[in-house]
């Protein structure tokens, strides 16, 4: 086929917020919406396709562009394996939630916001697309831009703060990446992700080349002791922006981590293990307990996903399948559940202008529709079996069980504190007294909330009862991830 | 001998224009508009005349002379910055009554002094050039005569400058008493490490040069002289006179030094660091963006330099691709400040754009392409022309230059991030005037178009480099 299916998935959201910029401004901003909504949809169909019609049983990368860029060995290339075109169907689904989730929330410069919204998409889809390094960090950087403006223009009291943080740490994490990008060029000759695989950098250049691209990545995922600028970001973006922060944006690194970290420097990798069990179970213990402290609501959310991250660390570095599969499960239904647990704080949001836990309680009398739903996340959040949470936790679990049960049992308490932290939150929001009278005025969720909420917990649930098209799609590309880790370990 | 006069085609049009409409200015009364038009069309003409011209290397006046594809590319590429420079700050000139005739011809002196430096293939046409281009720029930053700020900077350039020419010159004569010749071609034959008068006479020119394109420790006067001179002026400055600097910079590098390259090449690893760390750091606080930009252009220059550094052909290439992309940003970013006007009056202060993004949307959103791009930010032409330098770097496996030039760019991105947040962030809203400055809203068109196009085809500009050293 020759078709360039991947560019026109990239390029797609791009186009169309030109459009959306040349656009007659109108006073309901309608035409925005519709032209967002569409092109974002016709994304999501169009990366369905590409699902649908990839070979679900060839470990090598599919519907792989090449175009001389900018020289003979940096090329931009593109192609999706079993991997990455489910972090791809993950990014298209939640644009266009996203997007609905605008119309109630975002109350200025709609049209700005949708524009930002959908370059971030395009950069979002061509990270995981791209298989050369100079273009992913091309792609991985420019998020950047987008991402500063939706939390700087449209978010809360200390969003300059928060915006100037989250952007400074990212970009500190990558320039050294760039600097070790430049440098396998020069030591391989080439930026083709592929080449690289099968050339095998030398290992002496490993372990620092290693630590520069853990360097961006740990920001980004991120870890502990960097994650800081998360809770933060987090707490001032507008709910929209919070939802692709969490589904999509944190995943990037886990997705660095498979597709760069490990195939390049299986050496480097092995030797680093220890730094990121110890560094993931901190993550896991550590903010869970600062996470059942929080008296904001969407802190709490970001502390729980800084600890989901800590077991997606884990996981892939247990180097077995199980592990590295559970890991990938976790980042998909931790990218869909962390994303409805922050549209409903965004729903209540709305109303009463609050995130404080304090502010809410009892609104189960009050909002039954919503609160079934938020509990629905909230026992996906901690782990229920029969939701997708579940069998992400337990596939990590048994795959760090088998690689080192010391680790695997640190990181079981997370388990514990996860649901107590959930359940809590759960308990003072939606049981509990009426601490406050305006809550017997609110409306419950309205048909657009509705349809968003309801579309992520249909797809929660049935990823916990049938994981299969999902595992199908990675069986072969992680078995193929971790034969050429053995090689690798074995030849040296 | 006069057959060979095709290859000096461009100066002697250029100098024959010159005079001609300085007489034009002498003997008909208030012919600003008449002799700024003529200037332009002599600036295209120009440029016709080299593309015309071949790119084959020829000397000419006992080798003193020469004309190339190096020296071709830096003379257009001077003459369309100074076109779109001139053209887009037309309004400025007038609103401000800067409009003396004198204005336009002694920017087209300083091109002719630049076009000698980046042709000069000897040191006293070399020492001419620069002269007069600076002779130019020293009137050029006093132009606005009346003004405290614009005379003060005319006299600090004027003194420092001098100062450094001072020293350049000493450099030059030292450079003739250990080698024997004026010629740079004899001059590398010459010039060995053993030969430690020529290597001390190498490290004033070189100081010169620093001064010139305002690298660290010699940057002093770009602040106050950026802040003081109109802002007409100050983008000229910000833009021309570095692109001419860094060309005989590096072809000082390449030609005459190319055998002490381990002696310069430390000197400028110190300057390069020093640079963009002095320009990340210090532009902070500060609170005047033409002042912001100053800084933020020594930064700039020590990325230039830090490909120069590596000594290298491919490293040289990186820094003319840099500073290409530098003019076009910089053109942009001024054409910006042509727009700035409010009641009449022409905003400096960063302040002075909070919440322009609600009245203003186009002109805050082509901004903050030029400040993304200027702070390196992909996919925008900035980013590119740092991987360029960085790429160079760490061939030569200069990592430390690598890792401390990369980090500056994220101290650096804080402050541009500060103008973007007074920009978006800020909820008072500024509106400016109507603005009927049509060139300054094509040159910031045409800059936000290269700046946003340039990742799909981002090998163009070094396709063109690529041709530049091929002897």
């Amino acid at each position: 086929m020759n078709f360039p299916i991947l560019s026109t998935l990239i390029f797609l959201p791009l186009v169309s917020s030109i459009f959306i910029f040349l656009s007659k401004d109108q006073k309901n901003n309608n035409s925005a919406i519709y032209i967002s909504l569409f092109s974002s949809l016709a994304t999501f169909v169009l990366s369905l396709f590409v699902w649908y019609s990839m070979d679900h049983t060839s470990p090598n990368f599919q519907f792989l562009e090449e175009q001389s860029w900018i020289n003979t060995f940096i090329k931009f290339k593109l192609g999706v394996d079993g991997i990455s075109i489910l972090f791809i169907l993950l990014t298209t689904l939640i644009i266009p939630i996203c997007i609905i989730s605008c119309i109630n929330s975002v109350k200025s410069r709609i049209k700005e916001f949708l524009i930002a919204i959908l370059i971030l998409e395009t950069f979002m889809i061509g990270v995981f697309c791209s298989l050369d390094l100079v273009v992913f960090y091309l792609f991985f950087e420019a998020g950047l831009i987008p991402m500063f403006l939706i939390i700087g223009v449209w978010g809360g009291p200390r969003r300059v703060y928060s915006a100037f943080k989250f952007f400074l740490f990212t970009l500190l994490g990558s320039v050294l990446m760039l600097v070790a990008i430049i440098s396998i060029y020069w030591i391989t000759g080439t930026t083709d992700v592929t080449q690289i695989y099968e050339i095998k950098i030398p290992e002496e250049y490993q372990n620092l080349l290693w630590l520069a691209f853990f360097s961006s990545f740990a920001v980004k995922t991120p870890m502990w002791p960097v994650h800081t600028w998360l809770p933060d970001a987090h707490v001032e973006a507008p709910t929209a922006g919070s939802v692709i922060l969490a589904a999509i944006l944190l995943k990037m690194a886990g997705y660095g981590f498979l597709r760069f970290s490990l195939p390049m420097f299986p050496v480097a990798s092995e030797y680093f293990t220890p730094l990121i069990f110890i560094l993931s179970i901190i993550a896991i213990i550590y903010t869970s307990l600062v996470a059942l402290m929080q008296e904001d609501m969407k802190k709490l959310i970001a502390y729980s996903s800084v600890a989901h991250m800590g077991y997606v660390t884990l996981g892939i570095f247990t180097f077995t399948k199980l592990g590295i599969e559970g890991s990938i499960f976790q980042m998909i239904s931790h990218g869909l559940i962390s994303a409805a647990l922050f549209l409903c704080v965004g729903v209540v949001y709305d109303r009463m202008q609050s995130r404080m836990i304090s502010t809410y309680g009892g609104l189960v009398s009050y909002l039954p529709k919503y609160s079934f739903l938020f509990i629905v996340f909230a026992l996906a959040g901690l782990g229920l079996p029969g939701t997708s949470g579940f069998l992400g936790e337990f596939l990590v679990l048994t795959g760090a069980f088998q690689k080192n049960y010391l680790v695997a049992i640190f990181a079981t308490f997370g388990v514990v504190l996860g649901a107590a932290y959930m359940l809590w939150l759960t308990k003072r929001v939606i049981f509990g007294q009426i601490k406050n009278d305006q809550i017997k005025n609110l409306k419950d969720v309205n048909k657009s909330e509705l349809l968003m909420l309801f579309i992520l917990a249909l797809l929660v649930i049935f990823f916990g009862f049938y994981p299969a098209p999902l595992m199908e799609t990675l069986n072969v590309s992680v078995d193929n991830l971790i034969n050429n880790y053995e090689i690798a370990i074995k030849t040296n | 001998m006069i057959n060979n006069l095709n290859i000096l085609l461009p100066e002697i049009f250029l100098t024959l224009s010159i005079f001609s409409i300085l007489m034009i200015g002498v003997f008909i009364k208030n012919s600003f508009n008449l002799i700024f038009n003529l200037s332009s069309l002599i600036i295209l003409l120009t440029i016709a005349i080299i593309l015309n011209s071949s790119n084959n290397e020829e000397k000419i006046f006992l080798e003193s002379f020469t004309r190339d594809a190096f020296s071709n590319f830096f003379k257009i590429l001077i003459l369309v910055a100074s076109l779109f420079v001139l053209n887009s700050s037309k309004n400025f000139i007038l609103d401000n009554k800067l409009g003396k005739f004198e204005y336009p011809i002694i920017i087209l002196l300083s091109i002719l002094g630049m076009f000698f430096m980046v042709s000069s293939n000897d040191i006293i046409l070399f020492y001419l050039g620069l002269e007069l281009q600076s002779l130019s720029l020293y009137i050029l930053a006093a132009i606005d005569r009346d003004n405290l700020k614009s005379s003060e900077s005319g006299i600090k350039y004027f003194v420092l400058s001098a100062l450094s020419s001072g020293l350049l010159l000493y450099g030059c004569s030292l450079l003739y008493g250990f080698t024997g010749s004026t010629n740079f071609d004899l001059i590398a034959n010459e010039l060995t490490k053993e030969n430690t008068g020529a290597v001390f006479a190498m490290v004033f020119i070189l100081v010169g040069l620093a001064f010139k394109v305002s690298a660290v420790p010699f940057h002093m006067w770009t602040p106050d002289v950026y802040e003081g001179a109109p802002t007409s002026i100050t983008s000229y400055f910000a833009v021309v006179p570095k692109v001419a600097g860094l060309a005989v910079l590096i072809k000082f590098m390449f030609i005459p030094f190319s055998k002490i390259l381990m002696e310069w090449q430390t000197i400028i690893i110190f300057i390069s660091i020093a640079s963009m760390i002095l320009g990340a750091v210090a532009a902070i606080g500060q609170k005047n963006i033409k002042r912001l930009l100053a800084y933020s252009s020594i930064g700039h220059i020590g990325y230039a330099l830090a490909g120069v550094a590596t000594g290298v052909i491919t490293g040289y290439e990186s820094a003319i691709v840099y500073i290409a992309i530098y003019v076009v940003m910089n053109i942009g970013a001024f054409s910006c400040l042509y727009l700035f006007k409010k009641d009449g009056e022409y905003k400096e202060n960063i302040s002075d754009l909070s919440g322009i993004s609600k009245k203003h949307p186009i002109i805050a959103i082509s901004f903050l392409i030029i400040l993304f791009s200027l702070a390196g930010i992909p996919p925008l032409g900035g980013f590119f022309a740092k991987f360029y330098v960085f790429t160079a770097v760490v061939e030569q496996k200069m990592f430390a230059l690598a890792i401390i030039g990369l980090l500056t760019t994220v101290i650096s991105a804080f402050y541009y991030l500060k103008i973007i947040k007074t920009i978006y962030f800020d909820d008072n809203v500024t509106s400016f005037d109507d603005t009927k400055n049509k060139f300054a809203q094509l040159s910031i068109f045409i800059s936000c178009s290269i700046l946003l196009t340039f990742f799909l085809y981002p090998s163009v500009l070094n396709n063109v480099v690529d041709k530049l050293f091929l002897y």
